[in-house]
């Protein structure tokens, strides 16, 4: 994903994701923005279902999506 | 609270919501609003007239984005709103959401709501809901949500009166609960769990087998049920995250019928400041520009109030000596009270400056930008990017900053900040560093515009902050300690931070140090004092023993005067301390004085200078050398002949102070932030190895 694409949350590996991901709106079926990246790639700068985020992608990448 | 008629009112919200300014509206305390997560870390309290008859008592709970938490500070909320017998149990729980995150807002009152506690829903920020171009159909969202809901602004004072008396009318609201959770999950389960506990809420019991390791309301055999539940883990997270899908399903169901955005205002102030402050090149420069101006303003400004209390302390040790009739008394009050409060009082300012500057960068919301530019560069050293805040903060005080490092949710990378920071030079050293460096620095530029004075205090700036990042990178490699690392954080709205909250933080902030650990400087100057004018036999013999010396000490009777003095303070109860431990420190350079100034300062660096200026306003009469640093300046080695404070053992006591665990206070904050004397002890003893081999060899090579 570049920055400034849009991807559906298709599925989260539950067993991985902590639920404060989840609790902050980061949930099948909504809408992700890649906002930024940090300079060194990593950690990532998203917008998910209204909030302003940043993970690292470790935790990206258990999050599948599917782009738009 | 004795108060029977007080209504107990709970706030509970979001991290920047504005639930801080709504509690200083409501009980016109003020305190912090911060943009950083969990900023409201110490339990506030305050009232509120509801009416003329009415108060309520208010709570002001830490920020949290749900009930179930993942930091000690979210904790607080579960624990306050789950057990009837808190003392901050409350009679009606205040939600405060934002008016642009509501979503996730509601997320956490569809918790709360689930507690049959009764709930009001505050969105606040309501002067912003035409220029966001957002519609609310607020009947319809009382019905749908169960409860009654208020707009309000909290900054500009609208809606608060509306908010009182919805409080006030807490008992007719219903306690119905908003989400059936069990019916989503898995219906079977929880009948089975109802069937066991009857009496008790599900929704209760759910976040006892969720969240709680204790449940105050349970008996043994009740415990025992429990502790069964929580064995089967992937199952719990599995329907915990059921839940949370659930929830947000419903809330999106309500939101559809009752809230509207029309989309034209987007945020463009957010996405053009983001792109320059998080820019690969500027966003670091900008970091670093801001860095050097905080600590340039440490020094350079804070030096004229600094040498402004420093003189007036010691005119004032003059005056009380030359008016208060001679006495134990007026010795006590001239030289152990009077330089103790003026060796508190001298920090005021420099801690004064750092927290404004980390006021405004957290007010601001630029301290998330930060923590987000530096992560992958401090996981290299074994932090996280939210290392960064309590690394600034350690240069005021590692006992705010070893708390601040609650925010980091990994247990590995938040113990190595914890374990580092002390390392950090802290606004204690900066007297102790500022007088070394006065003495064996010569006032000179480099280059016309830099102050070589300057320059090793930033060389030591330095030196503290690579000792913190040598030793996590070794502690990340050498710790095995279990638990993964999760790093989330929220990148807040840019805002311009308010002055009111700004100032509040620092006079508070400042009050709490000042008062916590002035404490502890002010009762050992006292002691110091004591130790330093009464001594075993050979102290109370002084006199006759000098009497009979009369005739080999030559000269005017001032100086034999000053010689029985420093022969007194020798053979006090302190110099008998300073020179049991002199062969210890010999290698470094030290002789006993400096001993008496190491002795006390393990219970606080900053001592230091306090005891100095104890030991040596008891050896010195001299009404013209009244600063103490003009007193250390004219000390000499009684062996050599040399200056005693000369730059192989100025740099050997800088090097010392910057590696030391020199304070109590921090040992005591650490031993309760991890839970374990284990690691207080490895952190005093591993610093204090650190230093003593590193002070001598710059002592040997300098020498």
């Amino acid at each position: 994903m570049k920055v400034g694409e849009r991807g559906v949350i298709e599925d989260i590996s539950l067993e991985h994701i902590p639920l404060s991901l989840l609790e902050m709106g980061c949930l099948p079926g909504e809408y992700v923005e890649l906002l930024q990246r940090a300079p060194l790639h990593d950690p990532l700068y998203i917008r998910v279902n209204g909030s302003h985020i940043a993970i690292r992608k470790e935790t990206a990448s258990q999050i599948l999506i599917s782009k738009v | 609270m004795p108060d029977r008629k007080a209504i107990k009112v709970a706030l509970v919200g979001n991290p920047n919501t504005g639930k801080t300014s709504l509690f200083n509206q409501l009980t016109g305390l003020n305190q912090k609003v911060g943009n950083y997560p969990g900023i409201t870390v110490d339990k506030k309290v305050g009232r509120a007239h509801l009416s003329d008859q009415v108060i309520a008592s208010i709570v002001d709970l830490p920020g949290t984005y749900s009930i179930n938490p993942t930091t000690i500070d979210e904790n607080i909320v579960l624990q306050t709103l789950l057990d009837k017998r808190h003392d901050d149990f409350p009679d009606v729980i205040v939600v405060v959401a934002d008016i642009e995150n509501i979503k996730r807002n509601l997320l956490l009152y569809s918790q709360i709501k689930d507690l049959k506690i009764p709930t009001i829903l505050a969105i606040n920020m309501a002067d912003q809901i035409h220029r966001k171009g957002i519609e609310i159909d607020l009947d319809l969202l009382k019905m749908e949500l169960k409860s009654e809901v208020v707009l309000i602004s909290a900054r500009k004072n609208i809606g608060i009166e509306k908010l009182k008396q919805a409080i006030l009318k807490y008992k007719s609201l219903g306690t119905s609960s908003l989400a059936h959770i069990s019916q989503k999950i898995d219906e079977a389960y929880f009948k089975e769990i109802r069937s066991k506990f009857p009496d008790i809420s599900l929704y209760k019991i759910w976040l006892y087998i969720t969240q709680m390791d204790h449940y105050n309301d349970l008996d043994k055999e009740q415990t025992l049920i429990i502790d069964e539940y929580k064995k089967d883990k992937v199952k719990i997270k599995k329907y915990q995250h059921k839940e949370t899908i659930f929830r947000y399903q419903q809330i999106n169901e309500i939101l559809k019928k009752t809230y509207k955005v029309n989309k034209a205002s987007a945020t463009d102030l957010r996405t053009r400041l983001d792109k320059v402050l998080t820019h690969k090149i500027f966003g670091y420069l900008i970091f670093a520009i801001i860095l050097m101006l905080i600590f340039q303003s440490i020094f350079d400004w804070a030096s004229i109030p600094m040498d402004f209390i420093d003189a007036v302390f010691a005119d004032l040790s003059t005056l009380v000596k030359s008016t208060l009739p001679e006495g134990q008394l007026t010795n006590l009050i001239s030289e152990g009270i009077v330089p103790g409060i003026g060796g508190i009082v001298i920090f005021i300012p420099q801690i004064a400056i750092l927290f404004l500057f980390v006021a405004i960068l957290e007010e601001t919301g630029y301290m998330s930008r930060v923590v987000f530019l530096m992560d992958k560069i401090m996981r290299r050293f074994g932090m996280s990017g939210k290392s960064v805040v309590p690394l600034i903060s350690g240069t005021a005080c590692a006992i705010p900053a070893v708390m601040a490092a609650r925010n980091i949710s990994g247990w590995k990378e938040r113990l190595i900040t914890i374990l580092v920071v002390p390392f950090v030079t802290c606004s204690a050293r900066l007297p102790v560093y500022a007088i070394i460096i006065a003495l064996i620095i010569p006032q000179e530029r480099v280059l016309g515009i830099f102050s070589l004075q300057g320059l090793t205090l930033l060389g030591l700036y330095l030196l503290g902050f690579g000792m913190a990042m040598i030793s996590g990178y070794i502690l990340h490699k050498v710790l095995k300690v279990q638990g993964k690392s999760f790093f989330l954080i929220e990148m807040p709205d840019y805002k311009l931070p308010s002055l009111k909250n700004v100032f509040y933080t620092v006079v508070e902030k400042t009050k709490a140090f000042v008062f916590g650990a002035g404490k502890i400087i002010l009762a050992i100057s006292i002691i110091l004092w004591f130790l330093a004018s009464n001594g075993p036999a050979a102290f109370d013999e002084a006199e006759q023993v000098f009497e009979n010396q009369n005739d080999l000490v030559l000269g005017e009777p001032s100086n034999k005067e000053a010689a029985l003095a420093s022969y007194k303070l020798e053979h006090s109860y302190i110099g008998v301390m300073g020179k049991a431990i002199e062969p210890a420190i010999k290698p470094l350079g030290y002789d006993w004085k400096i001993g008496i100034a190491l002795i006390s300062s393990f219970a606080a660096r900053e001592v230091f200078v306090g005891s100095l200026a104890t030991i040596y306003s008891v050896g010195d009469d001299d009404e013209e050398n009244t600063t103490i640093k003009k007193r250390m300046a004219a000390e000499i080695n009684q062996e050599t002949g040399l200056k005693l404070f000369n730059v192989p053992v100025g740099m050997s006591l800088l090097v010392f102070y910057a590696f030391a665990m020199q304070c109590i206070s921090t040992l005591a904050i650490v031993k309760r932030e991890t839970n374990s004397w284990k690691w207080p002890v490895i952190q005093l003893i591993g610093m204090g190895l650190i230093a003593y081999v590193a002070s001598f060899f710059t002592y040997t090579l300098l020498i």
